[in-house]
């Protein structure tokens, strides 16, 4: 059973959400109280363990009397606020942001990201065969994993767990600007040249499966990945006292890949380069 | 933190390039390269060197300054000295498009290609150069559209005497050649440890040469590539004033009455007189363009300067404020946002210190207002700064320059440090008691940087991306702190509010427009709010076949010739569906492809977006290619893809995370719904 220590009480707030009066803790955003309330806005650069950049713009929700709309993930709800979540101005703002996604990256590997582009009626297509892409060959310099821009929406998430949110090793950013700017390490070079500890927490975030472990990168391009027929078992790391949770992924009996529990009170889904990539130990058969 | 810097060494050039903006590194900690015993029984940087990190953008132009581009030494010992991760600092060098990270040669000319200079026959002067083989980059508006089609030569590492490179009393700005050039005297120099840090005047002279030439013909271009040092003097910054230096006329040649302004008793001789230039009225915010010195802070004074700065220090903060509010002004950044709110806002926040920022970023294609008023009359911002300053209750100003112009950088810097000299800027400004001072940012190459936030990014040494708001800079701007972000348009308009009184100034506000393109007297223009559209083509000389005119800039929107009733107030021209934005009153007659234009908008949106927020970063890209679909087309083959700029648009407009985005689809509606460009 995982712990949940108590945080202290929070005065609650009323604000109109779709027409109907909700109370929420102060500091809550609109984003919190849509999923209290059961409403299912759909998220992309939005991590249950960062504070979202809100660069991807698929949440936005109509504040009445904003001239724009807002992004539910980072705007604090306010008292006396009037939230439409479902208007027409969101649907269509939601529609076209999935479609300049969709066809302009690889979304192949985003959870739900099919559902809702059927879900919002968003054709990725109509921008035609000549549509400009990122079209990048994935970046394979390591044994532990693979970088692959053709997937990547530049959510900023590996960047913040990267950086001052979680690991401060701040061995990524983002370079260059507008449709060229990438993710990249300095001087762009490879991943082994850089300052990179591997710890794969930026792997642990990733919406889009742009990072991935080496190992199911290779699987899912030999065809034998099946995540249906995976396990997950949620262990305690052995190599030493801090006792992370390690939740392993076992496919016909091996572990191939390892992540964290998010509400984890003590790593929120984060590891070191041993918990993440250290298993072989388990399984060597040279 | 856990930093790696690499292996890479500076050259000794991009050791000296950087040494002269941090100075000299104290420890093998900072990145000296011998360890003394000393090194090894105390750790120092941690906190202290990341909190220079808003030295990063200025140590960035010191290097692309010296050596003309990035090296992967010359940014690792950067990044040594501040404490700043690597990557990130790639990251930031690689936004702007000023730096380079990959060798090229020291010499650049950035020729304009930006809509003015388009319509003016920039296309025109590429092919020559092509044809000549002189090597240039095609640049986004240098804000030089008064005298377009324009040109910028940057030449990295000029060459200068190096025992003066550790001189611990360096030449000031003023001695720097572009200050010869400019006519200006020789300034007092600036001590090492001089308490404005960051500046690039700071320990050694330029290591830039920077030369504007416009109008520039192929011919001109090439005599400038091949020897910068013989280039022509600039034209001075008073003739792009056309009304400059004549007396009132109530009544304009056409017979209707426009407001009159009283007249300034600047006194003074005018040094440009346009007799071809019609003048309504008197100027406010240029009367002292070509009237003063603007290398002197005494002709300045003698100008009527810092008669303002006099009364606030009469009035007290809070009665500064008062008047600003009282006098209605509104912001002239485009957003037209009350600055007496603004500046009660940012007074009363309980956080400490607050902030002044100036944001001279200039970046909108067609406009220069804010250039002229800074090469022309310097001392006029720093006083407003100043008075800016006093009111918010704020003891540093920050003025985020664009990185295209270099007069107006050297000016300013030359202003500010006179002022500092003369007790106008510092701990004890004018024997009040009241301290301020001013610091110099250089931006390098981005539009997206005139976005208040984004700005402060760009000081902060971070990427110049645009923040979410709310928190709003009045409660949380610079480096976190409550902050009054002001364009220069706006603040030096302060001076005449302090100096009449809110209620005379009311009376006689005036506004600034950069006319440009296919009129007689392309130039600054000063007009007393309420005058029309049609009033300010008079002026101008318009053009025998008008097509229409783009009002606001890229961000704005077109008006058809038989629009031109519209009065140009923010209230009129959201009436009739437009905005006055930047000021920018781009004239095109029937010589103009607008499929072109169109194209070249989109283009500049494109290429100016951040990359931030999914909606800019592809709906631009998406936007521009269906303009291209359909530059040739009209009617039905056109339609399916107008539809979609429609729908691309309408989602660009309200997802965007900032302005650039929300308004990059503007001018192109405008086209289609008003001009029918494409029927």
């Amino acid at each position: 059973m995982t712990t949940v220590p108590l945080a202290p009480p929070r005065r609650l707030l009323e604000f109109t959400l779709d027409d109907t009066p909700v109370r929420v803790p102060e500091g809550a955003t609109i984003l919190d109280a849509c999923r209290a309330a059961g409403k299912d806005v759909p998220t992309l650069c939005h991590g249950d363990t960062l504070t979202p950049k809100n660069a991807c713009r698929v949440c936005v929700v109509e504040v009445e009397g904003a001239r724009t709309l807002a992004p539910a993930c980072s705007r604090l709800a306010e008292p006396g606020m009037v939230v439409r979540t479902d208007t027409e101005r969101t649907r269509h703002s939601r529609k076209v942001v999935l479609e300049l996604l969709a066809s302009s990256v690889d979304l192949s590997t985003t959870p739900r990201a099919a559902e809702w582009i059927k879900g919002y009626g968003a054709e990725p297509d109509r921008f035609g065969p000549e549509a400009r892409r990122l079209g990048e060959e994935p970046r394979v310099d390591n044994d532990l994993y693979v970088r692959d821009y053709d997937k990547c929406i530049l959510c900023y998430k590996c960047v913040d767990a990267c950086g001052d949110q979680w690991q401060n090793s701040f061995a990524i950013s983002v370079t260059g600007r507008g449709f060229d700017a990438r993710i990249a390490v300095e001087h762009d070079g490879p991943l082994t040249e850089s300052a990179c500890v591997y710890c794969g927490n930026c792997i642990e975030v990733c919406p889009t499966g742009a990072l991935s472990f080496k190992r199911e990168f290779d699987m899912r391009a030999d065809g034998s990945w099946d995540e249906e027929a995976q396990t997950e078992t949620t262990t305690v790391c052995a190599y030493c006292g801090v006792g992370c949770n390690l939740t392993l992924h076992v496919q016909d009996n091996e572990i191939v890949k390892v992540t964290s529990p998010h509400d984890n009170p003590v790593t929120h889904g984060n590891l070191c380069i041993k918990g993440r990539f250290g298993f072989q130990h388990v399984q060597n058969r040279v | 933190m856990d930093l790696r810097f690499g292996d890479s060494k500076p050259t000794d050039d991009e050791r000296r390039a950087v040494d002269a903006v941090l100075g000299p590194p104290e420890s093998a900690w900072e990145g000296a390269d011998d360890r003394s015993a000393e090194d090894l029984r105390w750790a120092r940087g941690g906190r202290e060197a990341r909190e220079r990190r808003d030295l990063l953008l200025p140590g960035l132009h010191a290097l692309n300054d010296r050596v003309g581009w990035i090296s992967e030494g010359g940014l690792d010992y950067l990044c040594r000295r501040l404490t700043v991760p690597p990557a990130e600092a790639y990251g930031v060098a690689t936004f702007y498009a000023m730096f380079a990270v990959r060798p090229r040669p020291a010499q650049v000319l950035h020729v304009c290609t930006d809509l003015t200079c388009a319509a003016r026959g920039s296309a025109a002067v590429t092919a020559g150069l092509e044809a000549e083989g002189v090597a240039f980059e095609p640049s986004p508006c240098l804000g030089l559209c008064e005298r377009a089609p324009a040109a910028l030569l940057v030449r990295a590492g000029v060459e200068r005497d190096e025992g003066q490179a550790h001189d611990p009393a360096p030449p000031g700005p003023g001695s720097s050649l572009l200050g010869a050039l400019g006519g200006q005297a020789p300034t007092a120099a600036r001590p090492l440890n001089s308490a404005v840090p960051g500046g690039t005047t700071r320990g050694g002279g330029p290591t830039r040469l920077a030369r504007v030439i416009a109008p520039a013909t192929v011919g001109a271009l090439a005599g400038v590539a091949r020897n910068p040092e013989a280039a022509e003097a600039e034209a001075p910054a008073v003739m792009a004033v056309p009304q400059a230096g004549h007396a009132a006329r109530p009544v304009r040649p056409g017979g209707r009455v426009v407001p009159t302004l009283p007249q300034t008793p600047s006194g003074g001789t005018p040094t440009a007189l346009r007799d071809d230039c019609p003048q309504p009225h008197a100027l406010q915010l240029l009367r002292r363009v070509g009237v003063v010195d603007p290398g002197s802070v005494d002709d300045y004074r003698a100008h009527g300067g810092y008669a303002a700065l006099r009364r606030a220090f009469a009035l007290g903060p809070a009665g500064v404020i008062r008047e600003v509010t009282e006098s209605g002004l509104v912001g002239r950044g485009g957003a037209a946002f009350p600055t007496g709110r603004k500046w009660q806002a940012t007074a009363s926040q309980p956080d400490a210190p607050h902030y002044v920022v100036c944001n001279a970023d200039e970046s909108e294609p067609g406009t220069f207002k804010d250039r002229v008023v800074m090469e022309g009359d310097p001392y006029a911002l720093v006083e407003a700064m100043t008075v800016a300053g006093y009111a918010v209750g704020a003891h540093r100003g920050y003025l985020y320059i664009r990185g295209e112009y270099p007069r107006a950088y050297e000016r300013l810097t030359h202003a500010i440090d006179e002022a500092r000299a003369r007790g106008l800027l510092g701990d004890d400004i004018l024997g009040s008691g009241f301290a301020f001072d001013i610091e110099m940012r250089r931006g390098a190459g981005a539009y997206i940087c005139g976005e208040e936030t984004a700005l402060f990014n760009s000081i902060e040494g971070y990427r110049g991306e645009p923040r979410s708001k709310p928190p709003f800079p009045v409660e949380k701007g610079l480096f976190g702190k409550p902050t009054a972000a002001n364009n220069v348009e706006t603040l030096v308009n302060v001076l005449p509010i302090l100096t009449q009184g809110a209620e005379a100034f009311r009376a006689t506000e005036t506004k600034l427009f950069c006319v440009s393109g296919n009129v007689d007297r392309p130039g600054v223009y000063e007009l007393p709010f309420g005058a029309t559209l049609d009033e300010l083509l008079d002026l101008a000389g318009r053009p025998d076949t008008l097509r229409a005119v783009l009002l606001g800039g890229a961000a704005g929107g077109f008006v058809r010739p038989d629009e031109l009733d519209i009065p140009l107030t923010f209230e009129g021209t959201r009436a009739a569906g437009t905005t006055l934005g930047s000021g920018v009153v781009l004239v095109l007659d029937e010589s103009v492809d607008l499929p072109r234009i169109l194209l070249r908008i989109a283009e500049f949106f494109r290429d100016e977006s951040c990359g931030q927020c999914v909606p800019c970063r592809v709906g631009t890209v998406r936007q521009e290619e269906a303009l291209h679909r359909i530059k040739d087309r009209t009617g039905e083959a056109a339609a399916g893809d107008i539809a979609l700029l429609r729908e691309v648009g309408q989602a660009l407009r309200d997802a965007s995370i900032c302005g650039l985005g929300q308004t990059a689809w503007n001018a192109v509606e405008s086209a289609i719904d008003r001009l029918g460009v494409y029927k």
